[in-house]
């Protein structure tokens, strides 16, 4: 008999049967992992179970690489239910999920991004927040499944001050002046990924989005050869609608070449 | 009665019955026995019910909802009121809605809620039947009852978004604590939601 105990943030459930349903969760110290709930189908299971909310979790198979079962998802901290009627938040609690479940690795645990995400989950009430900690967190995912950027220097110059720029080949800072004949292929780099005291304004907010978005497409689910979830998108028009960011006119995304 | 003591007809009756919602392969040899005793009363009326349901019941071009008439009585009936659609996830949500008999209006049958997990898109549900509709001159009000979960409540704020240039009021239903319910029980989310919503 396998079993594990481990806390968990719930990322979504199915139906299965009348009364079962599968839950996938992202664990602390396992990763991505899935079971079978026995009366996870019932209302008062499913409202516990609902994408976002961390669960005291007991796992149990006959094998360790069976399905098996959650003897026990007990309920943590309930966040979902306190943002269903706030359309930018539950649309970013929605992009967190679709995210870690497409693109982590069933078992790898990865804390330090477990850690990020409970953060980023707690601070889904203050719209003046998330959307720059969103963007950091996606920098996050990129680094713990090995996509990282080197924002530490520049490529060119190794200055480690004034870095404005992220080379879409590389995935490393560069200034601008620097660089300045190939400006126009790279990808700005906003300040407050850099700098702690840097504003991240509604521009910063969007260039962050463009920048992790890039590389969440070309490079992490280009190889899972996947689509970047599709509530990214959904999150990232409702911030533009809503103001609390924006591109600048004229800022496709640089070609790779 | 096992399946090889069965002919071949019983035994896919028992598979049929035994793929029908609350039935597994026990219940299901338990029902196709309870209809072979009852040949008469229960077996030939339901294989005809069946046949006529099967020939007869379509989905209303209109609303989504079943009915053997198209568009269905519910779009048809006189004395409902045209100015206020309610958007169903299911066919089984409507008629909840309708055995409460508080809402009067005409209906909007979904299909679905958007769901990542299951790959389910904004061009997998009926929305544009409902934004076809809510553009109508006569239509006011656009009331989306869908479930209190993540799935439901994102689908709910997508059709908010998809109708903001419409000149239709758009609600949704109440959450909290449900009638008969005790705080002591509730789940800590139902409880913050009833405390949201409170007036």
């Amino acid at each position: 008999m396998a079993e594990w105990t481990d806390r968990g943030v719930a990322l979504g459930l199915r139906r299965f049967g009348e009364t079962q349903a599968i839950l996938d969760v992202f664990t602390r110290n396992r990763g991505r992992a899935r079971g079978l709930v026995h009366g996870g189908a019932s209302r008062k299971r499913r409202s516990v179970l609902q994408p976002g909310n961390t669960l005291q979790l007991v796992w149990r198979a006959r094998l360790a690489d069976d399905l098996g079962h959650f003897a026990q998802a007990e309920p943590e901290t309930e966040r979902s239910a306190r943002h269903l009627m706030d359309s930018l938040a539950l649309s970013a609690l929605t992009s967190v999920a679709s995210l870690l479940n497409d693109a982590l690795p069933e078992g790898e645990a990865k804390p330090g991004l477990f850690d990020a995400t409970e953060t980023l989950l707690d601070v889904l009430g203050d719209v003046d927040v998330w959307p720059a900690l969103f963007v950091r967190w996606e920098l996050g995912l990129l680094t713990a499944l090995g996509y990282g950027l080197d924002l530490s220097r520049c490529a060119l110059s190794g200055a480690t001050d004034g870095l404005t720029h992220v080379s879409p080949r590389s995935g490393r800072a560069v200034r601008a002046d620097a660089a300045a004949e190939w400006l126009d292929r790279l990808l700005p780099l906003p300040g407050f990924l850099v700098s702690n005291a840097a504003s991240a304004d509604g521009e910063a907010v969007g260039q962050g989005f463009r920048l992790t978005g890039w590389f969440l497409e070309r490079r992490l689910f280009g190889d899972l050869n996947k689509p970047v979830p599709e509530p990214r998108d959904l999150m990232i028009d409702r911030l533009e609608r809503a103001g609390r960011l924006s591109f600048p006119a004229g800022a496709d995304s640089p070609d790779e070449e | 009665m096992t399946h090889r003591s069965a002919g071949p007809e019983i035994l896919r009756l028992i598979d049929l019955l035994a793929k029908l919602p609350g039935l597994g392969p026990r219940s299901a040899r338990r029902a196709a026995l309870h209809l072979l005793k009852r040949p008469d009363q229960l077996l030939t009326p339901l294989a005809a019910a069946l046949a006529d349901a099967a020939e007869k019941v379509v989905a209303c071009r209109e609303c989504g909802n079943f009915d053997t008439v198209d568009p269905c009585s519910i779009c048809t009936a006189a004395g409902r009121d045209d100015a206020v659609i309610c958007a169903v996830e299911q066919v089984g949500d409507l008629w909840a809605m309708e055995r409460s008999g508080v809402f009067r209006g005409r209906y909007h049958v979904l299909g679905g809620v958007l769901s990542a997990l299951d790959g389910v898109g904004p061009d997998d549900l009926n929305l544009s039947g409902l934004i076809a509709r809510a553009l109508r001159p006569e239509v006011r009000e656009v009331i989306l009852a869908l479930n209190a979960t993540v799935e439901g409540q994102t689908t709910v704020h997508y059709i908010a978004d998809r109708l903001a240039g419409v000149d239709v009021v758009v609600t949704r239903l109440a959450h909290g604590v449900p009638v008969g319910g005790e705080l002591d029980h509730l789940d800590d989310g139902t409880i913050a939601a009833a405390m949201a919503s409170r007036r």
